[in-house]
Parts: structure tokens; sequence; C-alpha cells
């Protein structure tokens, strides 16, 4: 297993978090998603320059009874399954421009 | 001669939107006139405007896929049945069809859908109607009970639609429309505006019974009954946001019932 793997949101998906669901539908297909808790966390982390096992250790570890060993594997499962369906970036090095990619806008106001 | 025979075109008002659709065949503007009863609204200047170009009736099935696609700026419908382009920064289109008035419904319906997803509304597959001046909207898949339920409406409720709804987000929140759009019930909404008051999720069941619905349930059942048909990944994303954005705005409930006209009792 690679710990220097960094995850990114995919650019042509859209997200919200609602109902304490995280949901998220593909532009690309209309494909809707609905992630768990850890998944949640993953996806909300995901801005493509730190690192999984950072990730894992930060926002996992630090909450939930759980070795980092195990957690970063769960993870990276995870992280897998998300970008098979074309949600998540799974990448050896870092996606710097994932950082500027809004996919979670913030509420719109009326006009 | 008819009114629409003395004029090149009938002006389609769906939504407090005007499409005025030009023709040189007098029958078919009559055709069309009779379809949008209800709906015939003309205007000094109208929102979007198409061009008819008929074809002979040989060409193409409605029972086609319907693709709907954007190309340098402009959007491409097609269909067995027929072929549209509309450029909606210049607000005019082009259809080619038979004379028929379904392929052109089908082209409305698809306009609608693209207009409202700019600005947050929505067609779906719903049920409507409008009672002490509140909309109330009825969604589900066919077979879900939307026409039953338009058939049971009081004496005091308008339907606005047996099949296919309309919801635009205005100023002062979310609005229904009536529309022509109809199905089983065979006849046009009336064309009546109101706040949306609440979106019911239809289900069948041994008994009348409301329930509350958590958020994500509700999106998820207000996304299966949004119509949208254009394959286009930003239009695509902005309808899903604005989804979530109406259910976090109206309130969205399960709505279990029997075929009986007591189910009214608990629309409120």
């Amino acid at each position: 297993m690679n710990a220097n793997r960094y995850i990114a949101r995919a650019a042509d998906v859209a997200a919200r978090m609602i109902g304490g669901e995280m949901m998220i539908m593909s532009g690309a297909d209309s494909s809707l998603y609905s992630l768990n808790e850890t998944a949640s966390i993953l996806w909300q982390a995901a801005d493509g320059v730190t690192p999984l096992a950072q990730i894992v250790e930060r926002h996992i570890c630090a909450d939930y009874a759980v070795d980092p060993a195990t957690a970063l594997r769960d993870a990276e499962e995870l992280a897998q399954d998300l970008a098979r369906h074309g949600i998540l970036l799974l990448a050896d090095a870092p996606v710097p421009d994932a950082t500027l990619r809004d996919t979670v806008p913030p509420a719109r106001e009326s006009p | 001669m008819t009114a629409a025979a003395a004029r090149s075109r009938t002006d389609i008002c769906i939504g407090d939107i005007t499409v005025a659709v030009h023709s040189s065949n007098a029958a078919f503007l009559q055709l069309l006139e009779d379809r949008y009863a209800g709906f015939l609204q003309h205007a000094a200047a109208p929102d979007y405007q198409f061009e008819v170009e008929l074809t002979p009736p040989s060409e193409g099935s409605p029972d086609d896929d319907v693709s709907v696609y954007r190309r340098n700026g402009r959007w491409l419908l097609e269909r067995g049945d027929f072929r549209a382009e509309w450029d909606p920064a210049a607000r005019q289109g082009r259809i080619r069809q038979s004379a028929n008035p379904y392929s052109i419904d089908s082209m409305l319906r698809i306009v609608h859908t693209l207009v409202l997803a700019r600005e947050g509304g929505f067609l779906m597959h719903a049920a409507s109607a409008v009672r002490n001046g509140r909309a109330f909207v009825f969604a589900g898949v066919s077979g879900a009970g939307k026409t039953t339920l338009a058939r049971l409406a009081p004496a005091d409720a308008d339907v606005l639609s047996d099949e296919i709804s309309y919801v635009r987000k205005e100023a002062g929140g979310y609005y229904a429309y009536g529309t022509p759009f109809a199905g089983e019930l065979a006849r046009s909404g009336e064309n009546l505006r109101a706040p949306l008051e609440a979106i019911y999720l239809l289900a069948q069941g041994a008994e009348n019974r409301v329930e509350t619905m958590g958020k994500a349930d509700a999106a998820r059942g207000i996304l299966a009954n949004i119509l949208f048909f254009a394959e286009d990944v930003e239009m695509v994303q902005a309808v899903f946001l604005s989804a979530l954005e109406l259910v976090e705005r109206v309130p969205v409930r399960r709505l279990t019932f029997l075929p009986d006209i007591r189910i009214w009792e608990l629309i409120h």
C-alpha cells in the first residue's frame, strides 16, 4: 500500500450535505450517491494536496478508536471504490488544482 | 378563416414563459391552438421563438429516446419524430417535425426544463392542485396515483396538472403553475399560479397517512421525479443543487393513500 496517496474530488460532480448525509451527483450521468460518515469525512478532506494518510490520522484516527494502519487500509479501499464510481480521484502525487474546486457551494440566497 | 390562419404564429404561455411558434401552415397552428387552449396568450415580445419546418408524417418515431445536448452555445434536441435547435442567447430556435402536436409538446417540455434549470425551477412527474390559494404538488412515478389524486380533488381545488407539474423559483419563494401537459386525465390543467405550500411523495397503501420525511430521503424522492433530459454536466449539477435547495425550503412529506376522497382531508 502506498502511504503517500492523494485524493481529490472529481470536477464533474456536485455535492452537498443535507439531513446529515453527503449527497453527490455525477454531472456526467446523473448518478446519485449518498456517502456514509467515514466516506463523507474523506470527501470533505479530499483537497488533492493532503496525503491520504494524513487525512486519516487527522480526521479519522483522532475521532474514532481505530488503529492507524487499519484505518488507512479501509480509507484506501473506500477511496478506490469512490474512484471507481468517478466521484473521487486517487493519485500517487498531489492534485493541486483540486483545491480550487468548489463542489460544495454555499447555500444560495433567494433573488 | 380562423384566427390562426390569419396569423403566422401561435403564442403558448406556460409558467409565465411565452414561446411563439411560427409556421406558414395555418392548419398546424390551428392544431396547436386546439391543443394548448387555455395556455394561449399573445405576447408583444415572446420570451422565445421557434420556427416550425413541417416534414412528411412518415419520418421517425416518438418512441425513440430523446437526446438533448449543447454544442457551440446551441441546444440540440433530437428524437425520432423531431429535430430542434435552440439558441438560448438569441432566444430563437427551429424544429423540424411532422404536423402533429406531440413532437412540439415534447420540445416545449424540454425547453422549459432548460429554462427552469437556470433559475432553480423544475418540471416534475407530479400532479398538482391549488386549494385556498396555496399549491400542493404530488410527485410519483407512473402508477403512483397522480391521476387518481387529481380525480379525487374536491370541488374547491383547481387541478394544475395530473401528470407534469411546473415549479418556479421566484423572489417570494417557490410557485406552482398549471400546465397543459396531461396524463390519463387527458385534460389540461388550470392556467393558474400559486405559492407552493408542500410537496407530497406518493405511495399507495392500506390507509391514508401523511408522514414527515428526513431531508435526505426527501431529496432522493424529489430528484427521482424531476424531468431533465439534457446531457450536460453543468446543468445536471445545477438541477441537483436546486433540488436540494427546494427540499431545504419547502416541506416534503410522504403521502400514503387509498383511492378515497378523504385523502384530501390530510392535505394542508
